[in-house]
This record gives structure tokens, sequence and C-alpha cells, in this order.
């Protein structure tokens, strides 16, 4: 079999094209592209600017929490359509936990996590026990969440929006990792040395625009971060993409296919319910119609990111910078001055471009046809 | 001495169905035993018996001697047998690596924290592939990009790398071209000079007869008999698997091609 030692078909390679041969590469140039579009549409509209830079980071860092979510999900084979049913759900049960119910906020949010996590779970466990697929499970869910989250503020409180979350979270250490600022310190510092503008009128006059980041960042990459190196640097990880990628040859090897998937059901109603608490604080209100239409957002910054919708293939990271276009586009249109429905236009185009070009990229790596 | 692993009298229902219908089958270390039978002759269940993925109905398993008894292919796997299914080997999208660690990833611990070991598994993978006489561009390639021989090639590197002494394979060269079907060949006649006891499930004749040691058909859930290579020609293993006269019929008509 020495004949083997050299297949003479297969032609050598540049390191160059080896390097940009990855899952990540349309988001990559997806990036770039919204960059260099938004450079030259909007460069001195203040886009750019440490407040637009920070209003744009914001955007794209929700999208960046429930995309890392239905990333490792897909990854693992499924889908979960109730993410955005489980943010209006997870935020109006922490509004009617902490205010109607009066209970201290650190409570509310952990009892909310708990019953997330749990929902998370049996629609994992509903999916692996029938084998139905997840769509239509999740579908499912998505009303019965919205149902309740419509249906509870307006039994208990007869409307459907439910305020006040701010003064109860007044100084509850919990409610702070979600709702509070990072670096305060940091950012009167570069005001003082002129690097950042600070207010000239109002009752905030001197303090400097932007006074700290706010902690959806931090969670936002933190999460990319954990989710990237358990998908790519851990044993549960290699179980994660072999789940999605093939069950029963995994289930052969002895991979614990069930239990991967129904972690990763939860772990995307964890992330659904960091989005719903980070929001809840800064609205300092739940309403019943929060969450709309945000799984299929998180679903297409994950497709951009170079995952497989038929499971077993993507990156964390190019999720991350799926939700980044996304944020960006979305906010740069607004700055631009560009017609806000044109935002879909844009959003579709870009779609359709990333996907086609991830196709490509994907054949080349994995010798699909 | 006993023979590495053995069945007596193993009999499988499916329902009213009688899969298998009391079979016996040995095979020892170093061996080749080639297990030849039509479609719907019982290979499948046979195998899926072997591997602990159904439990006979009756009848015993033994392995040098002492009695078998497991409840899932895991446990079956920590018995040593390890089958290699034709279709379900590997993951096409995931790289050589990944697969053949898949489910037995080494781990490192750094600062408390158990890593996949990718160095260690990229290292092993290589070398098992090179044992195999499979030379790979890298470790990262993804498993879709192989060929179908080679893709066997690695799933039978893998079993023997995690300790197989029963290898049980499952049609490996169906669906293989003339070149790949020589090197799936060429692994097993390796595997077997390492010692290892291989099951061989085919329904081609000249596959069987180029590695086999001895050949065992099976018809209608029961065995035909066994042979010893060298006492039985190749017409002779194509009409007991056809179960007798009908092939020979059809056989003049075709000028003896089948």
């Amino acid at each position: 079999m020495s004949e083997l030692a050299q297949d003479e078909r297969i032609k050598t390679t540049s390191p160059l094209r080896q390097a940009l041969v990855r899952p990540e590469l349309g988001s990559i140039a997806g990036t770039i592209v919204v960059f260099l579009f938004f450079g030259f549409l909007a460069y001195d509209s203040g886009m750019f600017s440490p407040r637009g830079v920070m209003n744009w980071s914001t955007v794209s860092a929700q999208f960046m929490i429930i995309a890392v979510g239905a990333c490792l999900l897909m990854i693992a084979g499924e889908f979960d359509l109730s993410v955005g049913s489980m943010i209006g759900f997870a935020g109006m049960m922490i509004a009617i936990f902490s205010v109607t119910l009066d209970w201290p906020v650190w409570t509310a949010i952990l009892v909310t996590f708990v019953m997330c996590t749990a929902l998370g779970a049996l629609n994992g466990y509903i999916v692996v026990k029938t084998g139905l697929p997840s769509f239509i499970v999740t579908l499912a869910f998505l009303f019965i969440l919205r149902g309740f989250t419509i249906f509870f503020p307006q039994l208990i409180e007869r409307k459907t929006i439910i305020g006040g979350v701010s003064d109860a979270a007044e100084g509850d250490w919990l409610a702070s990792i979600f709702g509070g600022k990072v670096g305060e310190p940091v950012f009167i510092w570069l005001a003082d040395l002129g690097l950042i503008d600070v207010f000239e009128r109002g009752n905030r006059a001197g303090q400097p625009v932007i006074d700290g980041i706010p902690a959806l960042i931090i969670w936002a990459i933190g999460l990319v971060i954990v989710g990237h190196f358990v998908l790519t640097r851990t044993r549960f990880g290699n179980w994660i993409f072999a789940s999605g990628g093939d069950a029963q040859a995994a289930r052969y090897v002895g991979v614990p296919v069930n239990r991967v998937k129904i972690l990763m059901f939860m772990f995307s109603a964890f992330c659904a319910c960091v989005f719903a608490t980070c929001q809840v604080m800064e609205f300092g209100s739940a309403g019943a119609d929060r969450g709309l239409l945000k799984e299929f957002e998180a679903i297409i910054a994950v497709v951009i990111g170079g995952a497989l919708l038929t499971g077993g293939y993507g990156s964390v990271i190019g999720a991350a910078l799926g939700a980044l276009i996304f944020g960006v586009v979305q906010q740069g249109l607004f700055f631009a001055g560009v017609e806000s429905s044109l935002f879909r236009v844009f959003l579709g185009v870009l779609l359709l471009a990333a996907v086609i070009l991830n196709t490509y990229i994907r054949r080349i790596i994995t010798g699909e046809k | 001495m006993a023979p590495l692993f053995e069945m007596q009298n193993v009999e499988k229902h499916f329902g009213t169905v009688i899969a298998l219908g009391g079979i016996n089958f040995s095979v020892s270390e170093g061996e080749c035993h080639c297990l030849l039978g039509d479609n719907g002759a019982g290979k499948s269940t046979l195998i899926k018996t072997m591997s602990g993925v159904h439990p006979p109905t009756s009848g015993q398993l033994y392995m040098r001697g002492k009695l078998l008894t497991f409840r899932d292919p895991r446990e079956a796997m920590g018995h040593g047998i390890a089958t290699v299914y034709q279709d379900l080997a590997m993951i096409p999208l995931m790289s050589i690596s990944r697969n053949f660690f898949m489910g037995n990833e080494p781990i490192k611990n750094v600062l408390g924290i158990n890593l996949f070991d990718h160095d260690f598994a990229d290292r092993v993978t290589m070398e098992e592939m090179r044992k195999m006489g499979i030379n790979l561009r890298g470790p990262h390639q993804a498993v879709g990009t192989l060929s179908g021989g080679e893709r066997q090639t690695v799933a039978i590197a893998r079993a023997v790398y995690f300790g197989a002494k029963v290898l049980i394979l499952d049609e490996p060269t169906s669906a293989l071209g003339v070149r790949q079907t020589a090197n799936v060949l060429a692994t097993v006649d390796r595997v077997r000079q390492a010692g290892i006891a291989v099951v061989f499930i085919t329904h081609n004749v000249r596959h069987a007869l180029a590695v086999g040691d001895r050949f065992t058909i099976l018809n209608r859930g029961k065995t035909m008999g066994t042979a010893k290579k060298g006492e039985i020609t190749p017409e002779e293993l194509q009409d007991l698997m056809a179960g007798g006269q009908q092939l020979a019929e059809l056989e003049s008509s075709l000028g003896g091609t089948v």
C-alpha cells in the first residue's frame, strides 16, 4: 500500500488558502464589507465616535448572547424557535416576582433562571424522547410561552407591561451583574485626558458621555469565550459536534447524545434568560411583546457565522461575528439616515451572500458533494 | 484451548420471527473468520447479537471460555468486542483526529480544567494511520474528504487502537471500488497479523477468499456449515450462500459470471 503514501491527485495548497478556508470566513468577509460600507456611508454621522461605537456594540452584544446559545444548539443538531418567547417569558417572570410579589430581585432572577433552564430541559427531553423535529417542538413552545407571557400580567395586574423593576432592583447585588456598568473610573480618566467627550449641558454636565461598559457587553464577550472554548477545546465540545454530525454514529462509540442535546437546549434557554434579565434591568420594565422574532435573528447570526443548519458544523466566533454584522447594519442604517425598513432588505441580501460563500467554503473543507 | 470468542446455540427471535435459529460460531486470535450470507440471511442480527445491540433470546457467548453477558455495545466494547459498521463508522463533517477519539477523548488537565488533548490526539491519529499504510495530509482533514476505503481504514485503526480483541467488520467492502477494496483487505490482513480475531461479514465470495481462514455460510437464520481455507471452492461457497440449486440454473444462462 505504499502507493497510497502520496496521492498525486491532491493539489498542494498554499498556506494563505489554508488560512482562509475556515468556517468563519464568510462572517469575517461580511464584517469587513459591512464596516467598509458604513465607513463610507456614515463616517461623519458619529457612528464611529465613542458614543456611536458603544451604541452598536450594545445592540450587537444583545444578538451575540442569544447567538451563542443558538450556535451550540445548532451544532448539536437542533433548533430552538422558542428563544424569543423565552425572552419575553423570563422578563415577565422577573417583573412579576420582584414587583408584584415583592420578592428580592436576586431571588426573582435566580428562580427565573431555574424555571427557564428547566423549560429548556423540557424542550430537549421532548425532542430526544419523541424523536420529533426540534423545529416542531420548540414552535409549540414559542406559542405556549408567549401565551403565558401575555396571560399572567393581565391576570395579575390587568396590563401587559409591568414597570418598577428599577426601583426594586436598587442596590441589589445580582441585578447589578446584569444591569450595571463596568469600568466607570477608566472612562472618567479617559474624559479627563480629553479622549472622550463630556456632557456640556444638562444635569450630567461634566460627566463623560460614556460612563462605563454595560454588563450586557461583558456577558456577551464572556459567553462567546466560554462557548468557543467548550466547543473547540473540551471533550464535551467534541460530543456536541458528534451529536449533530451523526447521532447514531456517535451513540455507537458511546457519546451520550441525548444528554448533550438536552444540555444544549438548557444552555439556549439560559442565554435567552441572560438577555431578558439584562433587558429588564436596563428598561426597568417587562413587556409581553419583548423578544419577538429574536429566535430568527439568532439563527440568522449563526448561519452567517458559517454553521450548518443540519448540525455538526459551525463556529461560535463565526456566530459572534454574525451578531456583530447584525448590530452594525441595524444601527449603521440609522446613523446613515437610511429608511429603517431597508434594514431587512440589506440583511436578507447579506444573509444570502454569506450563506452562499459559507456553503462553498464548507464543501472545500469537508469534501461534501 | 478454548477459542477467543465463541457463540453456542444462539437464537434470536423478534416476535414470531426466528431471525437466528441456533448459531454456533467461533473465532481465534489472528484468525479471519468470514461470515457469508445473502440478504436476509441473518448477518445483521448476528453481528448485532455479538456486539451487544440485541441480547440473544437463548444461547451463550464466551470469551476465552468464560461466559459473557452484556446489555449494550459499550459493555461489549469493554470486553474487547468492537464493531465497524459500514456506513455509521465516521462523521464526515468532523476531522479525522476528532473522529478517531470520538467518545474516548484524551484529556489533559490545565489549571484544573479538563481539556481535549488535541496534540496527543493528532499525533496518535497520524501514527496509527501510518501503521495502516495511509499517510494523511494532516489530522485536521475532514473525514468527508477521504475515500470510502480510507474511512473504513480509519474506523478499523480506531477500533484496534482502543483495544479491540475481536473486530467485527460489517460488509466493509460492499460499497467500494476495486483498488479501495484491495486496500481494506490489506488492512484486514495487517490487523489479523497483529493477533486480533476478525469477523468479516460479506456477501462477496472473492473478497472472503482473499483474506479468510475459515468460512461460515449463513442462510435463513441457520449456519450451513463451516469450511477451512483450501477446503472449498468459490463455486461451492456461492451455491451454499444462495441456498443450493437456484443459482446454478441461473448461472448457465449468465455464463458463470455471478
